[in-house]
């Protein structure tokens, strides 16, 4: 009633103004930023052919595996036996077991260690190599024989030499992830444009200055371009030197899966790695293109 | 009195190999202060190497360039060099390419704030100063010589070196930036060397006009002084008597008596 009466007054005391014009065009406007339609669309257009993909590769998948003689699961198999490492990847329930997320980001924490020290040691390396000549008719041999070593054959030299298993898995990740900062960034210092370098001496720029405001700037792209590649060769010597290391990585877990015979466990921590590598690509791609935004345009 | 800037007695060749190529022998040339003088030539015939021995970047064979009466054989900010294609730092807004500059040259002479006035006043003195927050990729060609022109003038140079200013622009950018150039040097008297292949623009611009013969071995052919009043304005000109006098000196020296011979390269 009294309610009723104020809602009542309300309506009338704002008449609704009679601008229909105005209503329209507000509505186009949202129309061209957020069509509803046109994102499902391009959704669907990035979306829905992996999904079919996948479903497909499942479906033959199961179909293969499902004979009892078949040597390795089906999917439905690794749903059903592997189900608390899919549904609960942040489980603790003592050292040995915790969630494969754990797991994951104690070997990122690795790889974060290894491919940050490359990082730092491959920039400076390559802007040596690509810097001075002499540096790299003496070091860039060495360099190209020495990248073409596997990541595991230094794993036994590195255990001598660090006497344990964690810095030894950290070293393989560096060695295996520094070469290609080094040689991306060589080329990319090789190819600064002489009349960067001629600003630089005008201004009387030093080394360091040269080196903080014009060369790391410069052969950007490159560096960036380098770091990719070298943080999927670390994520791919991570898992195979915690195969062989030990301790409560992702790779140690398939080892330790794979010797009490938990196949499903095995494709599920796959999976893991993979979507994990791919974050990691395209999160140093990203940064990449964000830092080099201003670069690549002329 | 002596001069400010002298070219002494310079040689210059380069060795590839056990082959030595002299591109120029014995240039010597003396300029005052203040003064605007252009070096004009075929192209090949050297007169970038002549920049670059004046700027510093490169070494002289033989000879010396003095400024002052002192010798310089390293680059440095007092000659400060505009490059035909503006070598701004793509990733520095215009403002950052200005401000690389002036902190390094008055970094410890001068506060912050006064940095800041000294680059505005630069960009306005180059009419950049509304682009200041834009990447070189944003402005066209034109207003990134303009902004080499302004970070070139913030170093306070001795000498402003000019190496094909306006090569790369198209005509009518290039009648602009000729005016900005000429206000510039009547309100700031900079003394300034342009290379140059454009017959108009070294006659409009300079008060002489260094003509190169053809290399290799290249020297200066002449030296024509360019007795015109300032300020100069092109439509008055394009019919002045001296003006066109000048012109056809400098046509007649490089297409007459020093014909470029393609097969000189």
């Amino acid at each position: 009633m009294s309610i009723q009466a104020i809602e009542d007054s309300k309506v009338k005391a704002f008449p609704a103004p009679a601008k229909p014009a105005e209503v329209i065009a507000f509505t186009a406007k949202v129309r061209r930023r957020f069509d509803p339609a046109a994102i499902a669309g391009k959704l669907a257009s990035t979306l829905v052919p992996p999904a079919v993909v996948i479903i497909v590769m499942l479906v033959v998948w199961q179909i293969a595996c499902s004979s009892p003689n078949a040597s390795l699961p089906p999917p439905s198999q690794v749903w059903n036996e592997a189900y608390d490492l899919i549904a609960h990847p942040f489980f603790d329930y003592g050292p040995q077991d915790i969630g494969l997320a754990w797991r994951v980001l104690i070997s990122l924490q690795r790889v974060a260690i290894g491919f940050g020290l490359a990082a730092i040691v491959g920039v400076a390396l390559g802007a040596l190599v690509g810097q001075s000549i002499w540096a790299m008719r003496g070091l860039d041999p060495v360099f190209q024989i020495l990248r073409t070593v596997p990541p595991l054959a230094w794993l036994p030299l590195s255990l001598a030499a660090f006497r344990d298993s964690s810095p030894s898995a950290i070293f393989v990740i560096f060695i295996t992830s520094i070469w290609p900062v080094i040689i991306n960034t060589a080329v990319g210092v090789r190819n600064i444009p002489e009349d960067y370098r001629n600003v630089s001496r005008i201004l009387r720029l030093n080394q360091l200055e040269f080196f903080v405001k014009i060369m790391v700037p410069a052969a950007a792209p490159y560096i960036f371009t380098g770091l990719r590649i070298g943080i999927g060769l670390s994520w791919l010597a991570i898992v195979a030197a915690e195969m062989l290391t030990g301790g409560v990585g992702i790779g140690f877990f398939i080892w330790d899966a794979w010797n009490s015979s938990r196949l499903p466990d095995i494709i599920v921590a796959l999976a893991y790695i993979g979507v994990t590598g791919f974050c990691l690509d395209r999160l140093v791609a990203a940064v990449g293109a964000f830092v080099t935004r201003g670069t690549t345009a002329k | 009195m002596t001069a400010y800037l002298k070219l002494d007695h310079i040689d210059k060749s380069f060795a590839r190999g056990s082959q030595v190529s002299e591109v120029l022998k014995d240039i010597r040339l003396t300029i005052d202060k203040g003064e605007f003088v252009s070096i004009i030539g075929h192209s090949g015939c050297g007169k970038s190497t002549l920049l670059n021995l004046i700027a510093g970047l490169t070494k002289v064979s033989a000879g010396a360039v003095l400024l002052e009466d002192k010798e310089v054989d390293s680059p440095g900010p007092e000659r400060a060099v505009v490059f035909q294609n503006h070598s701004l730092l793509p990733w520095l807004t215009v403002y950052e390419n200005i401000n690389l500059a002036v902190s390094k040259v008055f970094g410890r002479t001068r506060s912050r704030a006064e940095r800041h006035d000294w680059i505005m006043r630069n960009l306005d003195l180059v009419q950049m100063a509304h682009a200041k927050d834009k990447r070189p990729a944003e402005i066209s060609g034109g207003m990134k010589q303009r902004v080499g022109i302004a970070r070139a003038l913030a170093m306070e140079p001795k000498i402003l070196l000019l190496d094909e200013p306006f090569g790369a622009l198209d005509a009518l950018t290039r009648a602009h930036l000729q005016d900005a150039v000429m206000d510039i040097h009547s309100r700031l008297g900079s003394t300034t060397i342009m290379i140059t292949h454009d017959v108009d623009e070294a006659v409009l611009l300079s008060d002489r006009i260094v003509m190169m013969t053809n290399g290799p071995a290249a020297t200066i052919g002449e030296v024509l002084p360019v007795p015109l009043a300032r300020p100069r304005r092109r439509i008055e000109l394009s019919s002045d008597r001296t003006f066109l006098r000048c012109r056809e000196a400098v046509l007649k020296f490089l297409y007459e008596r020093h014909r470029f011979v393609e097969a000189a390269e």
